[in-house]
């Protein structure tokens, strides 16, 4: 997920806050819900956003799912950023967000991965080994990349296969888990989960193979008025 | 609203409390008598070993499972296979982590039992094997029924330790507690109601029956 075009829009946004007059004299302080695979990309503009606003940002990490619930039932979050397009769209036709700030802030990219260097060749063919155990995804229904991970095996016309052999994982992080400990032998992540990961092998996913993986933010009708929020989207 | 995949979970999850309760009763009956008996000097660090699941998060005892049971282990190594994903994996988790609703409350009946019976029934010359089966474990059975009501329903609900071992395999790993979760975050919440109130429903019965027995147990001895 974290790919060129993320960087490049969190530069835009951070140069931006950067640049603004610091309105208020007194710092404010934003509640931020952030989707649980956008962890250290938040962590680090967060860090950014303090130095140059003076502004504090706390984070609250969850699945998106589970965020949206929490919002739905009154959590006092000022913005969201989630690991899907549906979730902000939805919060901003309920009334839960401020119409009109919904964007789109990452773009993921799904791989196919291993953490043993030998078991993937840089294509998808380990899918087709009959003596594969298992293949981990994040859970379709709840999860992006578990989708994007089920359109894959449907582009490769393996899925039907493989289907008695998916464990899923409740999010991609836990998707991840599972393939790092070496319980299941591979799996289908997100591309910034390994990129800094030196051992194992993978094979990045053609994105003409998935939907793709959109990640929206959207300004919270608790975050309104409020000046640490504001400048996440005055840019 | 009840589909054949919801119905495959009540099942499964049906089918891992009735193999856990009774995989704890042969496990947990010779333990707990072991506890309530014996004079060795390590028996309590035993029973503290037996009751940590009380208290330690399920999520601990879940990773620490997935290591244990993962490929590169030695108890991976002696059994030819690893068990994360497989129903045979939740059935060790769920057992490690219902024992102490097992084993406490029949500890508590063999203690309760003292020593008057035991030597009664070695004064008639009941070997102590005839004796453990007709006179301790009838004397026990109150304490052996809340403990198989409580491990069964503990392990009904189990949640943190299936998300770290399962991976949600329908039929095979998927109950009802990563179901409901399932409906919450697919904002299903009609679908999430009807399983989180009739876990709630299981629950008070469970109790309630707990509750029962005792009564019943009780006005029934002198």
């Amino acid at each position: 997920m974290t790919n060129t075009l993320l960087r490049f829009c969190f530069g835009l946004v951070v140069t931006t806050l950067a640049c603004l007059p610091v309105t208020s004299v007194r710092a404010a302080e934003a509640t931020i819900a952030v989707a649980a695979n956008f962890t250290s990309a938040a962590k680090q503009l967060g860090l950014a956003f303090e130095e140059s606003t003076g502004h504090h940002v706390e984070f609250s990490f969850g699945s998106t799912g589970q965020l949206f619930t929490q919002i739905a039932h009154g959590a006092p979050f000022d913005a969201f950023l989630a690991a899907d397009e549906a979730r902000p769209e939805r919060a901003e036709t309920e009334g839960l967000g401020v119409a009109g700030t919904r964007f789109t802030y990452a773009i993921g990219v799904l791989v196919l991965w291993s953490a043993d260097p030998d078991r993937i060749d840089g294509t998808p063919a380990v899918l087709s080994d009959p003596t594969l155990r298992h293949v981990a995804i994040a859970n379709p229904a709840t999860a992006p990349y578990g989708a994007a991970a089920v359109d894959t095996m449907k582009a490769l016309g393996v899925l039907e296969e493989l289907e008695p052999r998916l464990v899923e994982g409740k999010n991609v992080s836990q998707t991840y888990q599972f393939v790092a400990t070496g319980n299941a032998p591979v799996g289908f992540v997100a591309a910034s989960q390994v990129k800094d990961n030196d051992t194992g092998s993978s094979w990045t996913v053609p994105d003409d193979m998935y939907r793709p993986l959109r990640q929206d933010a959207v300004l919270l009708a608790h975050g309104r008025e409020n000046e640490a929020a504001k400048p996440f989207w005055s840019s | 609203m009840f589909d054949a995949a919801l119905i495959e979970t009540i099942l499964l999850t049906l089918q891992l409390a009735v193999v856990t309760t009774f995989v704890l009763l042969i496990i947990g009956i010779p333990l707990a008598w072991w506890l309530a008996r014996s004079k060795a000097r390590g028996k309590e660090i035993v029973a503290v070993l037996v009751a940590l699941p009380i208290v330690l998060p399920p999520t601990v005892l879940g990773f620490y499972l997935l290591i244990a049971m993962g490929p590169n282990s030695p108890l991976t190594a002696l059994i030819g296979r690893s068990l994360p994903f497989t129903f045979e994996g939740l059935v060790v988790g769920s057992v490690l982590y219902s024992m102490p609703f097992v084993v406490n409350p029949i500890r508590t009946a063999f203690e309760a039992m003292g020593e008057r019976h035991w030597e009664a029934a070695a004064t008639l010359r009941a070997r102590p094997l005839d004796a453990f089966f007709n006179v301790a474990l009838p004397l026990a059975l109150p304490g052996i029924l809340t403990g198989a009501i409580l491990g069964f329903a503990h392990t009904m609900g189990e949640f943190g330790v299936v998300l770290m071992i399962g991976g949600s395999i329908p039929g095979e790993t998927r109950v009802l507690s990563i179901a409901i979760f399932d409906f919450v975050e697919t904002l299903e919440w009609g679908k999430a109601h009807v399983l989180a109130g009739a876990m709630l429903l299981l629950s008070f019965a469970v109790i309630l029956a707990m509750r029962m027995v005792e009564t019943r147990f009780k006005s029934e001895r002198p």
